[in-house]
């Protein structure tokens, strides 16, 4: 176990350097910051000045290298557009991105598995085949359009839910939370649901396609010659075998979660990281956007690796087996 | 306490408590972004430089009408020509109760114009200021500059006391990793005073009750909501959740309009929005051989190639005000007569054009920002299917802004757009020195096609130096005339402003397109 965490660690060092590379080659190309950070008539000498001082100058690797330096001692640099340092504005907007990809993972998983269950041990009623439609829509319509038709119903035309923002938040020493005022859970409704809603019907989907396929398998058959109870079938055996494979695409889909959250945010305005993300590639502000990629592909390796970790807990098979690294 | 005075006391916390509530007003408004910092001298974006105006204050401010007002100051003369004498207003009073003094203006325009200031670029000339005595200041100068006050307009005053207090005397210097205290913390004069700010999210202003005008406004709290997504910002102003957003998109002028109690506010703006030309020897468009844009008869055939009024009432649904020349009427050195839209004749162009020996036509490169004027993209596509009516080819490329403006400045481009309101200066000189003059040094920093014409840089230098208000108006408008005879650039149309507030509230439009909340009533 510990060679393996080992190897997962080197391996997310890697993907980080490579992330923050890329990030950087593909960053040459996004415009010059120069012209956000000075008026429109500033003279060539004053251009640059700011060019040389903020060491636009030097040749890539140079930047590269100093970037890399400076973060591996958990220093990101400054951010061009807010004049703040990068590791604080992160470390601000985490809160509400967490928040928001905390609530929109547990209302897909709350509603999918449940609904998928339910489809798949009444795959002819006419509910499931409703649900089946509904589904077919969650996956194929872009999130951004359900996100506004979501403002258009309940904020314009009923007038229930605010169309934007947090409402207000509390701070718990560091971690603002929007979870204690009523404001707060309001402006939680729209864009959870509008982040959950891809994962949620991909959920149920899944869970209605293995749970149909282990309902087919020999030893639930035998189970039911036997006379075992329905309930007892479905939800102790049939279900176990069916959340397996679910976990493993759930926690991929955690990070995607987080990487649409950059939709959600825009769409709402809400004051997380993948708004800060957007706004810097709009600014050029290469050092947050640097700092942020880096952060979610760490993301990514850390929650691949909590699932490469449970299903070793979960499935006594690979217990057995040695460990062998999955992909990242 | 006697029942008589008990009655008394509960009425009187009644009527208070009325009258408190009946004064509660809040104005909540909707932007397209946030404010940058706190800092009003750490940054030249003009949006968040105006929201600070609420709470910090300069030595003189424009009326809404854009004239100069004493604000800090209440009288100016000019000593010598290097020399100018401001006397302060007494009994001005900081949010944290400080008075204001010449020492406040030394500290702040000192800061202002400090060597790692950046906003210095904004304040050209100005060497420094030196104390006369409480409250008299000279601003000290490099030459005579007509300009002075209408920049001075943006040079926000702090309290040097609070300054140092946060060792904060200094500009804030993003290179030295540290955060400036005023960045996030604020102490001015002005009718607002700071409250919070949640980055992204929300910044509260309270009314400064202790302020030394007498308000016009009957607003006690402000709530500033950035909201970048334009569908919801204006979604959120049909939902009530807002009182006014700054701007309205264009095309959702119709729906809000037809929402009962919520209209539009319209007006032209400051911002021209024109074409620049490539004037060098060789295009960037590889198909063409030299530069057919160097030569002025192919210039002015092209100006008769575009038809104007589609292009505003098509493209600009009608918002839109032709310009003949490069500034908008509000912008001292308009002049109707240079302001004359050219007709609109394909047959004449191409006559023109076949005249300059191009009869087949040429091809060149046309760049357009897609993200940072009303329609940009839209109005260079339609420019380019009216230059194709003429037989002339123009390779459009829409781009975002960041990229845009590198590619124009860096004259990669054979045709670019630009928007220039001539802000902060608000006047003719800001196009004449930055746009016209032949660049080089201080001049022509926005010139990359290279145009280049003696009489216009010898007008520019004069304007740049004459004190006599009426002089200098002809001298601009005399540059402005050779310029557009040589179109040196393309002059389309002044962009129109768009807000839009709900009812009930009234607010001065002016044509910089900053909100002054301190002249808006609401009920």
């Amino acid at each position: 176990m510990f060679a393996f965490l080992l190897r997962r660690i080197v391996q997310a060092a890697l993907v980080m350097l490579v992330v923050a590379s890329i990030a950087f080659l593909m960053f040459r190309f996004l415009g010059d910051p120069i012209s956000n950070l000075l008026p429109e008539d500033a003279t060539v000498e004053e251009r640059a000045d700011l060019r040389e001082k903020i060491g636009l100058n030097d040749p890539f690797v140079v930047q590269y290298g100093r970037f890399i330096t400076n973060a591996a001692q958990g220093d990101f640099g400054q951010s061009y557009r807010n004049n703040r340092p990068v590791s604080d504005l992160l470390a601000e907007r985490f809160p509400a991105t967490a928040e928001l990809v905390l609530v929109a993972a547990s209302l897909a998983l709350a509603l999918g598995i449940p609904l998928g269950i339910y489809t798949a041990l009444n795959p002819r009623g006419w509910i499931s085949q409703g649900l089946q439609v509904v589904s077919l829509l969650g996956i194929s319509v872009p999130t951004f359009v359900t996100g506004i038709l979501l403002i258009l119903l309940f904020s314009v035309t009923l007038g229930w839910l605010p169309s934007f923002g947090r409402g207000e938040v509390v701070d718990l020493g560091g971690w603002t939370t929007g979870f204690l005022t009523l404001s707060g859970l309001k402006a939680l409704i729209l864009p959870s649901i509008m982040l959950a809603l891809f994962q949620m019907t991909l959920i149920m989907r899944l869970v209605r396609a293995e749970m149909l396929e282990v309902l087919r398998a020999d030893y639930i058959k035998f189970a039911r010659a036997r006379g075992m109870p329905n309930r007892m079938l479905h939800f102790k055996y049939a279900l176990k075998n069916t959340l397996i494979p679910v976990m493993t695409i759930f926690g991929l889909q955690l990070g995607g979660l987080i990487a649409f959250a950059i939709i959600t945010e825009t769409v709402f305005q809400w004051p997380g990281m993948g708004f800060l993300f957007i706004q810097a590639v709009n600014f050029s502000d290469v050092p947050v956007m640097a700092a942020y990629l880096v952060l979610v592909s760490f993301l990514f390796v850390v929650i691949n690796t909590i699932v490469d970790l449970l299903y070793h807990v979960v499935d006594p098979r690979l217990r057995v087996e040695k460990s062998t690294a999955r992909g990242v | 306490m006697t029942p008589r005075k008990l009655l008394l006391t509960a009425t009187t916390a009644l009527s208070l408590a009325l009258g408190g509530a009946a004064q509660a007003e809040t104005f909540r408004l909707g932007t397209n972004g946030d404010l940058y910092g706190l800092d009003p001298h750490s940054m030249t974006d003009s949006f968040t430089v105006s929201f600070l105006n609420h709470i910090y204050e300069a030595l003189v401010r424009y009326d809404a009408d854009l004239k100069i007002e004493p604000a800090l100051a209440t009288s100016w003369e000019q000593i010598d020509e290097t020399t100018v004498r401001y006397h302060l207003r007494e009994g001005v009073k900081f949010h944290d109760g400080q008075d204001l003094t010449a020492e406040d203006v030394v500290a702040s325009v000192n800061r202002a114009a400090h060597e790692d200031s950046p906003i210095r670029g904004n304040i050209a000339g100005l060497v420094g200021a030196k104390m006369v005595d409480d409250m008299t200041v000279d601003l000290l100068l490099d030459g005579p500059n007509p300009l002075l006050n209408n920049f001075l307009t943006n040079i926000l005053i702090f309290d040097a006391g609070w300054l140092e207090e946060n060792n904060a005397l200094d500009p804030i210097d993003a290179q030295k990793g540290e955060e400036g205290y005023t960045t996030s913390h604020a102490n001015g004069t002005g009718p607002f005073r700071f409250v919070s700010r949640t980055p992204d999210a929300q910044t509260v202003l309270e009314v400064n009750e202790g302020w030394w005008d007498t308000p016009q406004h009957n607003i006690t709290r402000i709530e500033l909501n950035p909201i970048n997504s334009d569908a919801t910002r204006v979604a959120a102003m049909l939902s009530g959740e807002l009182d006014m957003i700054v701007p309205s998109p264009l095309q959702d002028s119709k729906r809000i309009e037809a929402t009962p109690g919520m209209h539009v506010l319209e007006a032209p703006g400051l911002r021209a929005i024109m074409m620049g030309f490539n004037l060098g020897d060789q295009l960037n468009n590889a198909s063409t051989e030299g530069n057919p844009l160097k030569k002025v008869e192919v210039r002015q055939a092209l100006v008769h190639a575009i038809s104007y009024d589609l292009l505003r009432d098509k493209i600009m649904r009608g918002k839109s005000r032709n310009l003949g020349t490069l500034v908008a009427p509000q912008v001292p050195g308009f002049d109707d007569a240079n302001d004359e839209i050219p007709a609109y004749d394909p047959e004449l162009a191409k006559q023109m054009l076949a005249d300059a020996g191009y009869a087949d036509g040429f091809s060149f490169n046309m760049n357009c920002p897609n993200d940072s004027y009303v329609n940009d993209a839209a109005i260079c596509q339609a420019l380019a299917a009216m230059f194709a009516r003429v037989g002339v080819k123009a390779d459009l490329t829409a781009e975002t802004k960041a990229i845009h403006f590198e590619h124009a400045r860096a004259n990669e481009t054979d045709m670019f757009m630009l928007g220039w309101a001539t802000l902060p200066m608000l006047d003719g000189y800001s196009v004449l020195s930055a746009m016209l003059h032949t660049p080089g040094g201080q001049m022509g920093t926005w010139n990359p096609g290279g145009y280049s014409n003696a009489e216009v840089d010898r007008l520019t230098e004069a304007v740049a130096v004459e004190l006599d208000a009426d002089k200098r108006l002809a001298m601009m408008v005399e540059a402005f005339a050779i310029a557009k005879n040589d179109v040196a650039w393309l002059p389309l149309h002044a962009q129109p402003l768009s807000w839009a507030a709900r009812d009930g509230v009234s607010i001065p439009q002016t044509g910089d397109d900053k909100a002054r909340l301190w002249l808006a009533r609401i009920d």
